[in-house]
């Protein structure tokens, strides 16, 4: 019966051009045509978008919370990567 | 894992709440904070759905064009609030079948105030004006609730919601500066929608199960006789503008809370149609159910096509 469900589909909207598509919610659609047929009715009701990304959710790859740690704090202690670290003499007033 | 293992992580994770961090469906959470938000969560999504009925009854026969534009778009924008939601509440694994089977079945409750029946046009004004009113009051705090989908989902639904209101206060206002009948209409709406309306607020302090630990994962940030007060004090000078009157002797004006006092609420009411003896809860269900099996087969035909379509494909692709 469960296979005969429609499947999960991740809705990515760009508000406007010039914008990155961004992650909006998600939906239950037969396949990708209706899936973005949905998300216009659904997610962009209000002038919200000028274009829609549809994702089915099991292809997306999450990373795991647990392993925010070994992820993202090497990025941590990196103070050198960013332009503060570097000392300047004040006469250099844009750089 | 242990329990102190246990123990250590929820403190953990009540300190990352009480600092305003948002909690999002992968990270590690207790097991009552996600029972509880699916509750509430798919509670909420059904109450949007279940919703949809008692005013689409009213579309084909609204009294113009402009009114019948501005319903159809409200009911659509009920159906879309209860998407947002269903789709929030499955991050938390839960499935779309699973919530349906708990409405259809009973088990999941949605809110009681769809249980009333909408006899009159003035009903659409009524509840746009005071149920979308309160329900909005209730709504507002949530978008800043502690888990990451709903509050997002709560985002939205705010954002579309005022229209809802605005359009029910537009046709209350229109036929209490109707005809006599039409004031009339408008009255009796109001009579009968008031206290429902501050039902659906949810029962007193005292006797709210949910309310201490709802409060601290800010599932809740106002208890419901705070929310209930502020409804009625921003509603009250409302009727007056348009000149109906709150079906209620008690109401008066205490200058020293600077709120208005109101009558006691027939909570033995409330708590039946909660359980089921509201005068339209079977005609809901009977609705709701009929909908979702008669729509069975153009579910099952939508995914007889998908896969027609990709076998077609695949097939040429070799």
């Amino acid at each position: 019966m469960s296979a005969k469900n429609w499947p999960l589909w991740e809705i990515f909207v760009r508000s406007k051009n010039g914008l990155e598509h961004r992650h909006c919610g998600s939906l239950h659609a037969a396949d990708s045509d209706m899936a973005l047929e949905n998300a216009r009715d659904v997610y962009t009701r209000r002038n919200e978008g000028v274009s829609i990304w549809v994702v089915e959710s099991k292809h997306i790859t999450a990373s795991n919370p647990e392993n925010n740690g070994e992820l993202f704090e090497p990025a941590q202690d990196k103070v050198y990567r960013h332009p503060t670290f570097y000392d300047l003499p004040d006469e250099v007033k844009h750089m | 894992m242990s329990e102190e293992q246990i123990r250590s992580l929820e403190r953990q994770f009540d300190e990352r709440i009480a600092r305003d961090e948002k909690i999002e469906p992968k990270d590690w959470m207790p097991d009552k904070y996600r029972k509880t938000h699916i509750r509430q969560m798919s509670q909420h999504a059904h109450s949007e759905i279940v919703g949809m009925l008692p005013e689409g009854n009213w579309i084909t026969r609204a009294p113009s064009l402009r009114r019948k534009v501005a319903l159809l778009a409200k009911v659509q924008d009920e159906a879309g609030h209860g998407l947002y939601l269903y789709s929030a509440t499955e991050t938390l694994g839960i499935s779309r079948e699973e919530m349906y089977e708990q409405l259809h079945t009973g088990k999941a409750k949605y809110s009681s105030i769809f249980n009333y029946p909408t006899i009159t046009w003035a009903d659409m004004g009524a509840i746009g004006w005071l149920v979308d009113g309160a329900a909005i009051i209730n709504q507002v705090p949530l978008c800043n609730t502690s888990y990451g989908p709903y509050a997002r989902a709560m985002i939205r639904v705010c954002k579309e919601e005022s229209f809802h209101q605005r359009q029910g206060f537009e046709i209350m206002m229109k036929l209490a500066n109707g005809t006599p009948e039409q004031k009339e209409m408008a009255q009796d709406a109001l009579n009968r929608w008031w206290w429902p309306s501050l039902m659906m607020l949810g029962p007193t302090d005292d006797v709210s199960v949910h309310t201490e630990q709802s409060m601290k994962w800010k599932l809740k940030r106002k208890s419901n006789d705070d929310l209930r007060q502020q409804f009625i004090d921003q509603t009250v000078p409302q009727a007056e503008l348009i000149g109906l009157t709150i079906p209620d002797p008690d109401l008066k004006w205490n200058e020293e809370r600077g709120s208005y006092d109101f009558g006691e609420i027939d909570w033995d009411e409330f708590w039946q149609v909660v359980k089921g003896h509201g005068p339209m809860n079977k005609e809901r269900m009977k609705a709701r159910v009929g909908a979702w099996e008669r729509g069975k087969w153009v579910r099952d035909a939508a995914m007889a096509h998908a896969e027609k379509k990709r076998n077609r494909k695949e097939k040429k692709a070799v």
